[in-house]
């Protein structure tokens, strides 16, 4: 098994004749995604890379059985997009579009947990379980490598950075999770320890934070109580300035609060190890492994 | 914890210099189309017109500055007249200001108000319960993190459902909560309601009126207001920014062109700048350059699709920033081809561009192809992030000696 997406999901691309869409269908069924769906309004017969589109979800659904989506939707019509698939009860429903409006964010956030269905970000990399061979997302596939550790991160090129730094050391992944990097985002860090503690095939997990909001803190604060699985933690933003907004929208230190400092004591203070350097994860992995 | 909670919630719209800030006038301009109780009295440009508004309001008014910071009146950017020569006379000080490093282009002439009560109305994000939160304090005035300090128990809160509206009761309660009686409950929860309906329509990040006034004579008057709305939402306020006729972000020359291409970019006192893919790599980079024992100038995210053309021209952006001594680029490139960001390098050093030293580091396609490029011209390309950080930080002290 692994979390979130295996070898049985069925993949929905939302916005498929776009470019993005189209890049990146190509890229994650070159990968092995079991993509068997698209879909823009009006485009009902097309194909791409022969992936048939639909015009709506439910029509997508219905014909291909469809079981979750990834969405490529532009900025404004995304919450829109990931209402549709939430009402087709899709899940997981990864939401790749960055700059979606926050009030579309907190309204689609909470459609989709009163329907107990996974929104991943917005703004995120999307997900990857190596070991299926399936990816919903947008991150270079090589980097990850099949293994036993949890991933999950708020942002996307520093995991492929760490995730290539645990495949050089031979520690593989059972799936990596990217967040996203907003302030308001669907699926959250301490539902994501929560998914992989509960997973037999997760033997340990590496969280992935920055600074901005009380994720970390959250998901620490639960780990010292009600997880014995190992786990290793980098955070990104120690010399962050106060106030600033560091590339993600999410990223931002809050007068005392969303520091470096307070996320690394509270890793700590759960007994989870916190490395300096991207390249410390892998390191402090083969320690407690 | 609460306090920690509290200053959370309310500091993080504050301080980044992303969200489109309106002024006061602005956003009294927007208050004043859902029917807020404002106080008599409008903007004015030059000492003249402050003199004009002084008139028509008929009676000693405040004089006030319009910057888009907190700290306008400790700066002296609010001050009051008794009469039209005396607000002139104030506006032509004030408009010489310069509030948080910025000049002060007009201003706002109000009637002075006579004060029984000074109170605190918002409404903003609360990122962590990912929902909206409308905040009151009969203890208005002084800043609500200095409230939330020293007496954080006089701070309501209530979180709006994401799926509805703010009640009308729920307004209530927290008019009673703040500790309001009689007709008073009616007409604050009105004003609640009021700021509601603006931050729905208008996509607000942060709403403030502080201080909300309760007059002397009863009244409640928006004093002050504050109003940031969410740049990701501005495609549905184009109306509103056409009318402004002025930038959404104030930004420097360097700050301009980095959103022009679409990068992030931040500035900070260090001497190194640091250009690479991600918002998450590019903190991690920052802080390896601190390990080593350096210190960043520049925070600088190319965004996705790291090509050379791209990279070149954040190291274009990046040399604008007269602290820079040398540059680290640093590339987690999956289809990034290594070759071609080099000779975009070499090219670009031949032209005279970049005249700091610069180290990179790149993953992706053709990396060999790329290294031997750049060691042919003299540019260190090393395989590790600690190992380029570490270079760098050797040749920014270089730089000193």
């Amino acid at each position: 098994m692994a979390v979130l997406i295996d070898k049985n999901s069925r993949v929905l691309v939302q916005g498929i004749t776009g470019s993005q869409g189209t890049f990146h269908t190509k890229a994650m069924l070159d990968y092995g995604t079991n993509i068997v769906a698209g879909m823009t309004p009006g485009k009902l017969g097309e194909e791409v890379y022969g992936v048939p589109v639909y015009d709506s979800v439910k029509q997508a659904k219905r014909e291909m059985d469809v079981t979750a989506s990834i969405i490529f939707v532009p900025a404004p019509f995304a919450g829109d997009a990931a209402l549709e698939a939430i009402a087709a009860d899709l899940n997981p429903v990864v939401v790749i579009t960055e700059h979606v409006p926050v009030q579309d964010e907190m309204r689609v956030i909470h459609v989709a947990r009163a329907k107990g269905i996974s929104m991943i970000g917005p703004n995120t990399p999307g997900i990857i379980t190596p070991g299926a061979k399936q990816k919903v997302g947008i991150m270079p596939g090589h980097v990850f490598a099949d293994g036993k550790v949890g991933l999950m991160s708020r942002s996307g090129t520093l995991t492929y950075e760490i995730a290539a730094g645990m495949t050089n050391a031979n520690i593989g992944i059972s799936t990596a999770i990217g967040l996203g990097g907003d302030p308001c985002v669907g699926l959250t860090t301490i539902e994501a320890v929560k998914m992989f503690s509960e997973d037999k095939d997760t033997k340990a997990m590496v969280l992935v934070g920055e600074i901005g909001g009380d994720a970390e803190e959250k998901a620490a604060a639960y780990m010292k109580d009600h997880v014995d699985k190992p786990a290793v933690a980098f955070i990104a933003g120690r010399t962050a300035p106060p106030g600033k907004r560091m590339g993600h929208a999410g990223a931002i230190i809050s007068g005392s609060t969303g520091t470096a400092a307070a996320k690394i004591a509270a890793f700590k203070d759960a007994g989870i190890p916190v490395g300096d350097k991207p390249s410390d994860v892998a390191r402090l992995l083969e320690e407690i492994l | 914890m609460v306090e920690a909670y509290v200053q959370d919630i309310l500091h993080v719209p504050f301080c980044g210099d992303v969200f489109m800030k309106l002024f006061e006038h602005e956003a009294k301009e927007i208050f004043r189309t859902f029917g807020m109780p404002l106080p008599l009295g409008g903007v004015a440009y030059t000492p003249e017109e402050a003199r004009t508004r002084a008139i028509e309001v008929g009676k000693p008014v405040a004089v006030k500055a319009q910057a888009l910071t907190g700290k306008r009146g400790k700066a002296g950017g609010v001050r009051f007249a008794n009469t039209p020569e005396e607000a002139e006379a104030l506006a032509k000080d004030i408009l010489a200001m310069r509030i948080n490093d910025l000049p002060v282009k007009s201003i706002l002439v109000e009637e002075k108000l006579s004060i029984q009560q000074e109170i605190y109305a918002g409404i903003t994000v609360d990122r962590n319960e990912r929902k909206y939160v409308v905040i009151g304090s009969a203890a208005g005035g002084m800043s609500i993190e200095e409230l939330a300090e020293t007496s954080p128990g006089k701070i309501i809160k209530r979180h709006v459902d994401p799926l509805g509206d703010l009640q009308a009761y729920e307004a209530r309660e927290i008019a009673i909560d703040m500790g309001f009686k009689g007709k008073q409950i009616n007409s604050l929860a009105g004003l609640f309601l009021k700021l509601w309906s603006i931050v729905e329509e208008y996509d607000v990040e942060l709403t403030e009126i502080n201080p909300l006034i309760l007059t002397t004579d009863g009244r409640f008057l928006a004093a002050d207001a504050r109003l940031n709305i969410d740049d990701n939402a501005l495609f549905r306020h184009k109306k509103l920014i056409e009318n402004m006729k002025r930038d959404t972000v104030e930004q420097n020359e360097r700050e301009k062109l980095a959103t022009a291409e679409g990068m992030a970019y931040v500035e900070l006192d260090g001497d190194i700048a640091c250009i690479c893919n991600g918002a998450g790599l590019t903190m991690a980079t920052l802080d390896a350059v601190s390990i080593y024992g350096g210190k960043a100038s520049t925070f600088l995210d190319l965004g996705g699709g790291a090509d050379a053309e791209r990279v070149e021209k954040g190291v274009e952006i990046a040399m604008k920033y007269d602290k820079v001594k040398a540059i680290l680029v640093n590339i987690m490139g999956g289809i990034t081809r290594c070759d071609d960001v080099a000779n975009g390098i070499v090219s670009a050093k031949q032209d005279g561009d970049i005249t700091v030293p610069l180290v990179i580091r790149m993953v992706g396609t053709n990396e060999e192809e790329g290294q031997r490029i750049l060691n042919e011209a003299g540019i260190p390309f090393l395989q590790t992030m600690e190992e380029a950080a570490q270079k760098v930080v050797t040749l920014a002290e270089g730089e000193d000696a």
